[in-house]
């Protein structure tokens, strides 16, 4: 049970992730790699102000800003130069690689026993109800901690999407997801492009380091290497989020890339558990985000085969 | 009122496959007229009507808007004054998006966008009254994704957009061609309502002349990247179809003359 817990805890987590995935893929079509070196920018933020006695709400809005700056740096390469955006983010990505280690002094940054987001709950806690207190969830003894942080987790999770939501539907969001869904229509609308990407691949990134940061606080330690397979992770999370509710309002949509994080969390604990090599991990996500993506094509191909003998 | 002074576009510049799209366009268009582009394919009517948008800058000749020298202005700049339908009917709509956040964008055409909500019910009411012209019954489907409409509905609301606001100059670039008779017919009469009715300046090109002759008060006939002809005032009212087919007719033999008469100078010559 308490395996589930710290999955849905993680998901829910990663779901910032997914959140900055889906503003980069979903509203700009734009495969922004940047993920994976501002995911791990965040994390490396996050322990290491911390580490230096930094307060670690302040940590993370540090962390996310940062991830901003990062995202900022990879739109401007591609609106000014017309690079890529794929090679955009790898530059930017293979960049952050240095810049992290130099954040961090080394490649693994362990916060043993220091002031976190999570520490902090958990003493909260322990002033409430005592140590060590557990409590009974569906007939399973868990610790009540956990399910604190689970709640708390939900709630600023659910607030984070309906605060993005809100955005989305202003004028300035709405602008973004036109530049989106028909660059040339919204220029003719007097909206300049290269500042809305650079804003949106800002914002996305701003939300993955924010994730990295919460998950390192989370779970004790930075490691250079976290962010290495983070964006298919995340669109993973989007296409599951995407399949559950539907080509719907931008709102749903928000709602489904959360689920989608926290699900397929649950997905890779329970396969964990069933006895898949943790080795295997990211080969079964690419293969399953690849099945994802061509799944839709194939169907409609077969829909058009089927109509072509009916005609015949 | 728009002032085009002596514009030239060369693509491709130095490489073989080299277009002088536009060798010096002049003309003048005063304001609340509605003046169609006719011209043969390659005439340069779409590169004219994309250098007055801003899609790219001219080699040389200035645009001038209301006083304001536009020639350097980028596309996005230049839509708080000037609106746009294009010749696909996809072109000109966020198809994701529902009809009411497509007016709504067009509602904020050239204006700084904010944190205000896009959509609200004072909003929505307004909607409704603007798409109620066009009785196509969109009034019920405003939330709908825009995607889902036919390609004259789109048109149609496309146009709705682009002259919400009243533009100082409103460009058409054959925004009928990729529409069946009917639907174009309607569109015609829709762009016919909105112009006279807020009598917009309006430039159009077209490749078809009934639409010349029936529509605006002025034809510029482009060939080979210059103004070949300009008809205002009560010449343009007197012009038919068959004349226009006519000097078509005229300046395809101009073109064979000139090519022929090459040959046999080269010939006799060289």
């Amino acid at each position: 049970m308490s395996i589930l817990i710290t999955s849905v805890i993680i998901g829910l987590i990663l779901s910032l992730l997914a959140l900055g995935i889906f503003i980069s893929f979903k509203v700009f079509d734009f495969p922004d790699i940047t993920v994976e070196g501002s995911f791990t920018l965040g994390a490396a933020f996050s322990a290491a102000l911390i580490v230096k006695g930094v307060d670690p709400l302040s940590a993370g809005f540090i962390a996310f800003v940062g991830g901003m700056a990062a995202g900022a740096l990879t739109g401007f390469i591609h609106t000014q130069f017309r690079i890529n955006p794929l090679l955009s983010g790898i530059l930017v990505m293979t960049a952050l690689y240095s810049v992290n280690l130099h954040i961090m002094g080394r490649s693994n940054l362990p916060m043993p026993g220091s002031d976190t987001i999570f520490s902090r709950l958990g003493n909260f806690w322990e002033t409430v109800v005592g140590p060590n207190h557990k409590m009974a969830l569906l007939g399973w003894s868990v610790d009540s901690k956990d399910l604190l942080i689970l709640l708390v987790s939900l709630l600023a999770v659910s607030l984070t999407g309906i605060l993005l939501r809100w955005f989305f539907r202003t004028h300035i969001g709405t602008a973004m997801r036109a530049t989106g869904d028909n660059a040339q229509m919204i220029r003719a609308l007097g909206v300049n492009i290269k500042t809305m990407i650079v804003l949106g691949i800002a914002l996305a990134n701003g939300f993955v380091a924010l994730s990295g940061a919460v998950l390192a606080q989370y779970q004790g330690f930075a490691d250079v290497q976290m962010g290495i397979g983070m964006m298919v992770w995340g669109l993973a999370s989007v296409i599951i989020g995407q399949a559950v509710v539907g080509e719907s309002g931008v709102g749903y949509l928000i709602f489904g890339t959360i689920l989608g994080s926290v699900l397929f969390r649950l997905l890779v604990a329970i396969a964990l558990r069933l006895g898949m090599n943790p080795n295997d991990l990211k080969i079964i996500t690419a293969l399953f985000v690849f099945a994802a993506l061509i799944l839709p094509v194939l169907l409609k191909r077969r829909k058009g085969f089927f109509k072509r003998k009916d005609y015949a | 009122m728009l002032s085009v002074t002596n514009l030239h576009k060369t693509f491709n510049a130095g490489t073989v496959n080299e277009v002088q799209a536009l060798r010096g366009v002049s003309f003048t268009l005063e304001d609340g007229g509605c003046t169609c582009v006719l011209g043969t394919n390659g005439s340069g009517k779409s590169t004219l009507l994309n250098a007055v948008a801003g899609a790219f800058f001219p080699d040389r000749g200035t645009i001038v808007l209301d006083g304001v020298d536009i020639t350097l202005w980028p596309e996005y700049k230049r839509a708080q004054y000037v609106g746009r339908v294009f010749q696909n009917p996809l072109s000109g709509t966020a198809p994701d998006m529902s009809i009411a956040e497509n007016l709504s964008l067009a509602l904020k055409r050239g204006k700084p966008r904010g944190l205000g909500r896009g959509i609200s019910g004072k909003l929505k009411e307004e909607f409704c009254r603007m798409v109620k012209p066009l009785n196509m019954d969109l009034e019920d489907r405003l939330d709908s994704p825009i995607g889902k409409l036919s390609g004259g509905q789109r048109q149609a609301l496309t146009l709705l957009m682009a002259s919400a606001l009243k533009p100082k100059l409103l460009l058409l670039d054959e925004h009928t061609a990729a529409l069946d008779p009917g639907t174009a017919a309607k569109v015609i009469d829709l762009t016919q309502m909105i112009v006279t009715r807020d009598r917009l300046t309006t430039l159009m090109v077209t490749h078809s002349m009934q639409q010349a002759v029936n529509m605006g008060d002025r034809i510029l006939m482009m060939h080979q990247g210059r103004v070949a002809y300009d008809f205002k005032g009560e010449y343009k009212q007197r012009l038919k179809v068959n004349d226009l087919l006519a000097l078509f007719e005229e300046l395809r033999r101009k073109d064979a003359i000139d090519v022929s008469v090459a040959t046999l100078l080269t010939n006799k010559y060289v």
